[in-house]
């Protein structure tokens, strides 16, 4: 397992978001994980890239509990690990290239030359070759996504954290965000993590799709066994139905 | 009503103490990762230039008006003791000693301190911070150390430009409207003047200009809820810097008053 996820729990203001979580993700897999919108999915990706540090339980990344490592081992990490924000979490005072060879600028000695060739290598394979020169306030929201996963693919790392990719943006946008994900696991054999809301992309990029409630993970399976689900939390969730035991559990509490 | 008002009191002291131990901590990696190389000068130019070469026209504004004020004020009362030579001394030492460190630190703070707070806060609701750790980059070193360096390096120098400027606005006062003789200004100005005075001035504007990039910093990297945090956020460390500049004025004066007497 390059991903191991063991009793994970995580309070905000006494109130647990994670509880328990448990999840396991192999190598080059692309495994998303979906559930209500504040359920907790993108503090999961957080603990796992070492933004937050868990209450208890532990988060194994190539055997190594995250928590634990020192500055230096984290940053070697971080290295390997390239997250994709919901925003696009892009800097607003450089250029879409300087956005882009970020990670390169500041931790390798490259040249100009091999630099450019990076860069604009990034933005070719997102479809946004040509466009350095721009500064994040001049993209759409779907651009701004691309260049932010223009900025996680740049560094070549092993394993990669989408945030909601195609939240917000055009069903074009989505789907080409979509096949990029999908090309990336088959092309660069990348581990990937999406977490998501919107089914159609998960069905078409997951290997595994994971539905998360109440803190934890209640289901895990391939596209087919979680579609075909007689889990009624899960099924009323892939659906899309107003109705069902997940809006029950809210009304029940007002 | 007493319960209220001390639990009030209470949330305000412990709020405090929250701010004070969160200060001290980004203080301390501040410090740790300014010695720690690798050294990016270009990002210490660049916050320079924002904190200190911008802000030299309205260093100037203001030190000359002070200048200006200072000596019609003391003028006011000089001319009653017949004593209008002794502006000119009155005016360096005050200048140098007290309200040059101060007026230059608050005009940055307010000007710099103010900037810093909501682009580090906009940069915190935006997950750009989040955004910089995920990519093997320390947010203090990145963005705190060259503020801080900036600031502890151009504070003093703006100072030193606001003393001048000062006493000169002063010295066309008294020499246009109270008749004294400009080389008896400069030399009055001049004898009076010990290089403790100027010293311990530029040390107060050292401490203010690294009080100015912490407390700023720290209240962007602390901002929560949006826009509307950001804009608390930027009220706050001006507020703060504000009472931390007068309040480490009042204990550095005090503290020189009696090693240097």
């Amino acid at each position: 397992m390059i991903i191991e996820i063991q009793k994970l729990n995580k309070k905000f203001n006494n109130s647990p978001v994670l509880n328990d979580l448990n999840l396991s993700i192999s190598k080059g897999q692309t495994c998303v994980i979906i559930g209500r919108s504040g359920c907790g999915k993108s503090v999961l990706l957080k603990h796992i890239v070492g933004l937050l540090k868990p209450d208890r339980g532990k988060v194994l990344v190539n055997q190594k509990e995250v928590a634990a490592l020192n500055e230096l081992e984290l940053s070697a990490l971080r290295s390997k690990i390239s997250m994709v924000f919901q925003g696009g979490a892009l800097f607003d005072s450089m250029n879409v290239a300087d956005n882009v060879g970020f990670s390169l600028i500041e931790h390798t000695h490259i040249n100009q030359k091999e630099l450019s060739e990076r860069v604009e290598e990034s933005l070719a394979l997102v479809g946004l070759g040509g466009i350095g020169n721009l500064m994040p306030s001049e993209l759409s929201g779907g651009m701004k996504k691309r260049v932010a996963l223009a900025r996680a693919i740049c560094i070549r790392p092993e394993i990669i954290l989408y945030d909601e990719p195609t939240t917000g943006i055009d069903p074009i946008a989505a789907d080409s965000i979509n096949e990029l994900i999908r090309s990336l696991h088959d092309k660069l054999k990348v581990t990937s993590i999406v977490v998501t809301h919107d089914m159609k992309s998960a069905y078409h990029i997951a290997d595994k799709i994971a539905m998360m409630y109440k803190g934890k993970i209640i289901l895990e399976g391939t596209p087919k066994e979680i579609r075909e689900s007689k889990n009624t939390v899960v099924h009323q969730f892939i659906n899309g139905l107003a109705k069902g035991p997940i809006t029950e559990a809210v009304d029940n509490f007002k | 009503m007493f319960t209220l008002f001390f639990m009030d009191l209470g949330r305000k002291v412990l709020s405090f103490m929250y701010f004070f131990g969160g200060l001290t901590n980004l203080a301390g990696q501040t410090v740790y990762l300014t010695f720690k190389p690798p050294y990016k000068y270009g990002r210490i130019i660049e916050q320079a230039k924002k904190a200190g070469y911008d802000s030299f026209p309205i260093v100037s504004l203001v030190a000359l008006f002070i200048g200006f004020i200072f000596a019609l004020q003391t003028a006011y009362f000089m001319q009653r003791i017949g004593s209008e030579l002794y502006i000119a001394s009155l005016v360096a030492l005050s200048i140098v000693r007290e309200l040059g460190p101060v007026i230059t630190a608050l005009i940055v703070a307010g000007r710099v301190g103010a900037s810093n707070t909501a682009e580090l806060g906009s940069m915190q609701v935006t997950e750009q911070i989040d955004a910089l750790e995920t990519l093997a980059t320390n947010p203090v070193k990145y963005l705190v150390v060259p503020r801080f360096v900036a600031l502890g390096v151009m504070l003093p120098i703006l100072t030193l430009y606001a003393n001048i400027i000062g006493i000169l606005g002063s010295y066309f006062i008294c020499t246009i409207k109270l008749g004294i003789t400009s080389s008896m200004y400069m030399h009055v100005t001049f004898s009076s003047l010990l290089y403790k005075d100027l010293f311990t001035g530029l040390f107060k504007s050292w401490i203010f200009g690294m009080l100015i990039a912490l407390i700023s910093c720290y209240e962007g990297f602390n901002v929560e809820g949006g826009a509307a945090g950001v804009g608390r956020a930027t009220t706050r460390s001006v507020v703060f810097t504000f009472i931390m500049i007068i309040a480490a004025d009042c204990f550095f004066t005090a503290l020189f008053y009696f090693i240097f007497p």
